[in-house]
This record gives C-alpha cells, structure tokens and sequence, in this order.
C-alpha cells in the first residue's frame, strides 16, 4: 500500500470513527513511514540482497 | 535528603532509625505533595509499619542488606499487592493490585519501605507528565516546569527528599528523562535484566524498570535489588587513567539547548583531565532512530489498548487517546521494517561501543520546560517538546543497550542539565563501574553558570 493511499484511507476511517481530530497526527505518521521506508536498512524483493 | 548510603551508615551506628526517616519522608511528602503533585497513593500506615518491622530486625540481629529500612517510592505503573495501579488514567478505576510485581517481591525481600506510588504520564505513553488523570506532576527546582517524564513524580520524590530513591520504568527515555530534569541519576539497565512482569506495559519489547536516585552508588544498589540480590556490593570505579569513552556528535549533539551544550562540554573536559581518553564515533542510521521507534511503540501500545480504546475511549486524556489511536494505523509492513532498522541501529551501536568503555552524550537536549508548552527554540527554530525530550534516550530502548543519566551542572536559572553514559549490552555492572568513575567528575560542574 502506498503511503498516499494509506493516509487517505487512514483518515476516511478516522472521520467515520468521529475522530477527526486524528487528521494531523495521521499525517505526521506518514512523514515518519516515509523516512522510514526510505531508510537504506529495508530489503527489497528486487535488490542485491536475499 | 541523605543517600541510601549515608542512610545504611547511620542506621547501623544507631544515629537514626528506618521509622524517623519514614516520618521525615512522610512529613516531606504532605507539606509538599500539594505543590509538586508527585504522588498518587500515598501509603504511610504501610511504611510506617515497615519502617518499625525494620529496625525490629536489625535490632534481632537481622541485617537485610543496603536497602534496609530505606524509604522509596514506585512509580504508579507497577503492581504493589493491596494498593490500586492507576497507570495515572481512569481507565484503571477500581483496580487494586493482587499481587506483587516480582521487582517488588525482590524489594520487600532487601527490607525496603515503600511510602507510596508515583504520579506520571498516562500509561507512561508522553515526557513531561502533563497528560495524568490526576493532573500534572511538577518539577521541584522550578514548579512552573515539567519534572520530565513518564516517571515525572517518581524523580520529582527523590529531587523533593519525599524518598531516598524510586523506581521507574523506561520505554524511550523515562528513567533518564525525569532524572535529568530533576538533577538525580537514573539508569535503564540492559534490555530483559529487570522483570518487566506485574508492570502495565507501553511497549513489552521497549519497557525497562530500573531505579532512579541521587548517586550512582545508590543508583547501584537499587538495581541489584530489584534484580534479587539484595546484599550486592557496588562494583569498583573503573580507573579513570585510560578509560576509553566515545562522543557521537553527529545527530546527538546536533539539536542541544546553548547552555545543555556548555555543560556537557565542560563534563568532557573535565574527564579529560582526570584521564579519560575521548574519542568521537558515528553512528550511521541514528537520524532513522525516530520514526524507528515511533513505529514500534505506537504499535506495541495499540495492540494493548486496542479494547479499552474501543470500550471507554472517553476515560483516557485527550492528547493520550490520540496518541493510541494514532497506532492502530500502523502497517504490518512498516512495523517489521522498523525492526529491520533496530537491528541495523543495535549492531552500529555494538561497533561504536566495540572499542570503548562507553559512549557519553548529553541526555536531555533541553532544560526542563514549562509546564503547556508544546514547542521549545533551539537553535532559532520552533522544535517539538515531545521529539526533542526522546531524542537522545530513545535510541538506546530501541537496540537494548544500558544507559544512565547524571547531573553535570545547571543553566543559569538554575535548572538541571544531565550527561548520559551508555554500555555494552548485557553489561550493566560494567557501565556502572564507569558511572562511578565518571561520577565525582562530571558533578564537579554542579554549580550555576551564568
């Protein structure tokens, strides 16, 4: 799932929840899955690494 | 307040009683418990009758050991059989501990007196103590300030004389957090060496419990006997002459308050000049620590608040709740590649240790801030208070390695500032050698420095 993806469907259930206050606290989730999928330490199915 | 050491002196040449500092303790606790908010439960009918059982015993001929008739306090997170565990939320209203948790048995056994439970952070879950059911804990060199947290009022009891020592727990800083904003010691042992059973969990693969208290020979004593071996010795300081100690500027000295930063550079000099050689190292993923940590934690709580989330959500503090629910959103993905990346940090943190006694870093990048605020400027920029109060702890609940906290000194307005040493994994004996060694040097800077 792409973090795009994600955050959208993060924040439609958050609304339906009566949560909508979780808005930016989701996105600044997704500032932080970013770094962390960017990080060089992941492996990738496609990579040099098995 | 006299150390646990001062204390076991004087108790076995008869100038004091357990009872007389108990009552003292007491008296601390009810003239200044209104101010500081640092205790929940205060259990005075229970110490006092443990303070009397102890000096009982060591009048028969009964010697416990350094813990003896010492007058602690327990952070409100950890199970004491017959007294409530409030977590400092609502949703813990009505539960009374049955048991013991085995860290308590362990205390009960060294002839500890137990005077009461320590306010804190909602189920441990933020850093300055503000998000409790029982409202904030505040700092006692400066009430207005936060006493850090979680174990906000288990540092502010010590730094107040309300206890000789406490005991806290730490899942990204909050042991060292507290003692560094309340000017005390604080150690988080090695990952797994101290039970974490009979403890409301945040995170069962981050939690820590270890002691908080005014030296590191305290500091020492406390964590042996939390462990079960009540009669354990300090180890011996390591020689300072060749000691090897590692900065790792880069990241952790990169966001530090001016007056953090002076302090800590005038501790290093300090031990330079006792003999202590200081070299820098790097360790190379440190800027992934955070969201590392964040995706683990949030997690890890998520999963054990999950219910009570969906059943009573109006019972937790709002910033709290979010906080938790904020973790329900977590990948599977994401959370296993933050375990990749722990094991990335864990092994970089070995190799900078590979070569060195320990690494030494300032612990708290800021003094303790005011109670309200969400955002603290360093360097000209607006920088979140939560972000910055785990920034240099956290790393080291991630890859499992022991860290202390110490006081080196004060800003101008007097408000602590704190060195952190960190050791070999599975040696927190050995760190504390280097602790005791370092001690009387980095606390040469305990003064005020305009």
């Amino acid at each position: 799932m792409t973090i795009e993806s994600w955050l959208q469907a993060a924040i439609a259930d958050a609304e339906r929840r009566g949560l909508p206050e979780l808005k930016p606290i989701l996105e600044a989730l997704a500032r932080s899955t970013r770094a962390l999928r960017a990080a060089d330490f992941n492996d990738d199915a496609a990579g040099p690494n098995t | 307040m006299m150390t646990i050491e001062q204390f076991g002196r004087r108790l076995r040449a008869r100038e004091l009683t357990a009872v007389r500092v108990t009552e003292e303790c007491l008296r601390r606790i009810e003239a200044d418990n209104p101010r500081l908010n640092a205790f929940i439960t205060v259990m005075a009918d229970q110490a006092l009758r443990q303070a009397r059982e102890a000096d009982q015993e060591l009048a028969a001929g009964n010697d416990r050991g350094p813990l003896h008739g010492v007058p602690i306090s327990i952070k409100d997170l950890l199970d004491v059989r017959g007294v409530p565990t409030t977590a400092a939320s609502r949703v813990r209203e009505g539960h009374v501990a049955s048991h013991d948790a085995p860290t308590i048995v362990h205390l009960r056994q060294a002839g500890a007196v137990f005077v009461g439970k320590t306010n804190l952070h909602e189920f441990a879950f933020g850093t300055t103590n503000e998000d409790s059911a029982f409202g904030a804990a505040r700092n006692p060199h400066d009430a207005t300030r936060s006493p850090g947290g979680s174990s906000g009022g288990s540092a502010a009891s010590v730094a107040a004389g309300m206890a000789l020592a406490t005991i806290g727990t730490d899942t990204g800083g909050s042991i060292r957090i507290p003692a560094a904003a309340c000017g005390i010691v604080g150690l988080k042992p090695s990952l797994g060496e101290v039970s974490i059973d009979g403890v409301v969990p945040l995170s069962r693969t981050l939690d820590h419990v270890g002691p908080l208290a005014q030296s590191v020979t305290d500091a020492c004593l406390v964590y042996h006997a939390l462990m079960g071996d009540a009669a354990a010795k300090p180890p011996a300081p390591m020689p300072m002459h060749g000691l090897r100690l590692a900065v790792p500027r880069k990241y952790f000295c990169d966001l530090l308050d001016d007056q953090v930063r002076a302090r800590f550079e005038e501790a290093l000099e300090r031990l330079r000049t006792a003999g202590a050689d200081i070299d820098d190292v790097e360790i190379q993923h440190a800027p992934d620590i955070a969201p590392v940590y964040l995706h683990i934690v949030m997690a890890d709580a998520a999963a054990y608040h999950a219910t009570a989330l969906e059943t009573m959500p109006e019972k937790y503090t709002p910033n709290v709740r979010l906080r938790l629910e904020m973790g329900r959103y977590v990948l599977g993905e994401d959370y296993v590649r933050a375990l990749a990346g722990r094991e990335r940090l864990r092994r970089e943190v070995d190799a900078a240790l590979s070569q060195h006694d320990a690494l030494v870093l300032p612990a708290l990048p800021i003094p303790a801030p005011t109670i309200g605020a969400s955002t603290v400027e360093i360097g000209g920029a607006a920088e979140p208070v939560r972000n910055l109060m785990l920034r240099l702890t956290q790393p080291f609940n991630v890859t499992g390695h022991p860290a202390m906290a110490m006081p080196c000194g004060t800003t101008s307005e007097g408000l602590p500032c704190s060195v952190q040493l960190v050791g070999q994994r599975k040696q927190t004996d050995a760190l504390l050698r280097v602790a005791l060694a370092c001690e009387a040097n980095i606390l040469g800077a305990r003064r005020t420095d305009a």
